[in-house]
């Protein structure tokens, strides 16, 4: 009989710690099934951030470092510039990319790294119990939001592929979604056009991807599915921010 | 640069040269005084060599970029300078709880906080207690020329890849800025396969390398640190280093390093002029410290004291060797104050009569 699914050999075949109904199982399959395709598993080495992905690191196949939090894309460069010919890719929540690593992840990106940020993005902190997240959306209520996110406190949501797209250094930035299946093949697209990027050297490339978090978002993975679309999409609207895929960011 | 000659150079800029011939081709750092130059001697030097240097966007990303490359299996080294080095301090942790060896250069200047630009020796607790939050260590190197601060980073990157350890060279603004005459090591450069532990790609031919330091089972991350704690004694038990100056008969003995080590000789030559029988313990490694040497010191020396430019905080270790048998006194400046030898020489003649 022949198979027609299986699970990507760049993810390893060992029991994950995230919680039932979260994106996260989603995310990590499409990063292993580019990284199959492309045949790069052996020259690939993996980031993994402080947050609910801290431990990716035992699910991927590749070579793969922890970092402190914030600091993967200052470790994918470290990397990067030791060995130019591999393939490096951070993997980063919203607070790990977007509050505590916001000066690694800007300058990463002016300075047109060739590397890689799959950056996960469901508004919340979701390892630590739920806290409020630079992209929890107003008026979201949160552990540390009981009465809901008050912008007139707190600040406004930071849109990332927004910010990034002002960057000569940014080579491709899209923003997807895996709330459904047409939706996770566009993620999955835009996740091969990133390494792709970085494979030819083109500049950094970052997808943003909008995930769920059922379980701090006190709602079934349905309703979560149902609350991104209704919620997070119009803040953030997905699509393509930077596209320099075929000349690259450099003169 | 031609290895056999002497050649006059600022410390700084002869100890960037001793990293790159001591083959670190991966400078990460960002820019504070005292150490600007060894950042502009890696930036001017490094890319004609095919290495890197990057400047990074903070010093907390400069440490990370080290880490990375350490990861990666090469030689790589940031410097910066006291309140810098506070910001690295994450990373230092992080880097000793994930083995990974790595020089870090501290041209310590007058603190706290911003502190001065003036030379300094006030990190000592940091370097030698807490470099980062846990349990942990690192080798501090303490050179007190610009010869011995190049000789000392080939040994630093040597036991950092032998040893799985940050190494730091402890230095001052005054060594940084100061010029003297230097000869490069015409050393072999020994090389280090990183590929069973490193992560570099695992090219297909072995399980996939993990470097970290998140260990949640608190029985397994007792054993991970009993085992690193295990791989300090072997250092301590063969790399720690001091030097001895006159202390044979010595009644009195200075324990001074680095720059302040030289103002105590020439303090200790003067006493001896003046028939006080006073000698030098100068500590090479302050971690690991040189107790034995100043213990056994104390079973015929009357009094000791510390020289720092701090407040006193080498002091403590000497204490602790001492272990209550003589009196140890401190003498120091702090600020950028660089104490002077008639200073000491006074410091030395109370001492000696008792008057302190």
């Amino acid at each position: 009989m022949a198979v027609v699914y299986e699970r990507p050999k760049a993810l390893l075949d060992v029991p994950t710690h995230y919680c039932p109904g979260c994106t996260h199982g989603i995310i990590h399959k499409l990063v292993a099934q580019v990284i199959d395709e492309l045949g790069i598993e052996g020259k690939t080495i993996g980031i993994a951030p402080v947050g609910c992905a801290v431990m990716a690191y035992d699910y991927f196949a590749c070579d793969m470092v922890e970092a402190a939090h914030g600091r993967a894309p200052a470790i994918a460069t470290g990397i990067k510039r030791s060995l130019p010919d591999s393939v490096v890719f951070t993997y980063q929540g919203d607070g790990d990319l977007a509050a505590i690593g916001t000066a690694e992840t800007v300058h990463s990106a002016t300075r047109g790294e060739n590397i890689t940020i799959i950056f996960v993005n469901n508004g919340i902190y979701g390892m630590t119990g739920g806290q409020m997240a630079p992209t929890t959306l107003p008026g979201m209520v949160t552990q540390t939001t009981p009465y809901g996110r008050d912008v007139s406190i707190a600040g406004f949501p930071v849109r990332v592929c927004e910010m990034l797209s002002t960057l000569s250094g940014v080579a491709y930035a899209e923003r997807v979604a895996v709330d459904a299946v047409p939706n996770i093949l566009k993620a999955k697209a835009a996740i091969k056009k990133a390494f792709t990027c970085q494979i030819e050297k083109k500049g950094f490339s970052i997808v943003e991807v909008l995930s769920t978090c059922p379980t701090n978002w006190g709602m079934t993975p349905v309703e979560a599915m149902q609350w991104l679309r209704d919620n997070m999409m119009p803040y953030y609207p997905l699509g393509v921010y930077v596209d320099k895929t075929e000349k690259g960011v450099r003169p | 640069m031609d290895s056999k000659q002497k050649v006059l150079m600022k410390g700084n800029e002869a100890l960037a040269e001793a990293a790159i011939q001591a083959g670190c081709h991966h400078f990460f750092g960002y820019p504070i005084t005292p150490q600007t130059e060894v950042a502009a001697y890696m930036a001017k030097r490094l890319p004609k060599i095919g290495g890197t240097y990057l400047q990074a966007e903070s010093e907390v990303a400069a440490i990370n970029m080290v880490y990375g490359a350490a990861a990666a299996g090469v030689r790589a080294m940031t410097s910066s300078s006291s309140p810098g080095i506070s910001l690295k301090s994450e990373g230092i942790s992080y880097m000793a709880a994930s083995d990974l060896p790595c020089l870090i250069v501290n041209v310590q200047r007058g603190s706290p906080g911003l502190g001065g630009i003036q030379p300094s020796q006030a990190d000592y607790w940091q370097a030698t207690r807490a470099p980062g939050h846990g349990d942990l260590h690192i080798l501090v190197f303490a050179p007190a020329s610009i010869q011995e601060m190049v000789d000392m980073v080939f040994k630093a990157f040597e036991l950092a890849d032998t040893y799985r350890m940050p190494a730091m060279i402890f230095a001052d603004g005054m060594l940084g800025q100061m010029m003297e005459p230097v000869v490069f090591p015409e050393k072999e450069v020994k090389q280090f396969d990183k590929f069973s532990w490193a992560t570099c790609g695992h090219q297909g031919k072995r399980k996939h390398n993990i470097v970290n330091s998140l260990i949640l089972q608190p029985d397994e991350l007792e054993r991970l640190v009993v085992e690193r704690f295990k791989r300090y004694e072997v250092v301590k038990a063969n790399h720690t280093e001091c030097e001895e100056y006159l202390l044979d008969d010595a009644e009195y003995v200075i324990v001074a390093y680095g720059a302040t080590s030289r103002i105590a000789k020439s303090a200790i030559n003067a006493a001896r002029d003046k028939g006080i029988k006073v000698g030098l313990i100068r500590p090479k490694t302050l971690w690991p410290y040189p107790s034995g040497v100043v213990a056994k010191a104390a079973e015929h020396a009357k009094a000791f004291m510390s020289v720092e430019m701090s407040m006193g905080q080498m002091v403590d270790d000497v204490r602790l060797a001492v272990n209550g048998k003589v009196p140890v006194y401190f003498f120091g400046h702090t600020g950028g104050i660089v104490p002077t030898p008639f200073e000491v020489l006074e410091q030395i003649e109370k001492m000696a009569g008792g008057a302190l």
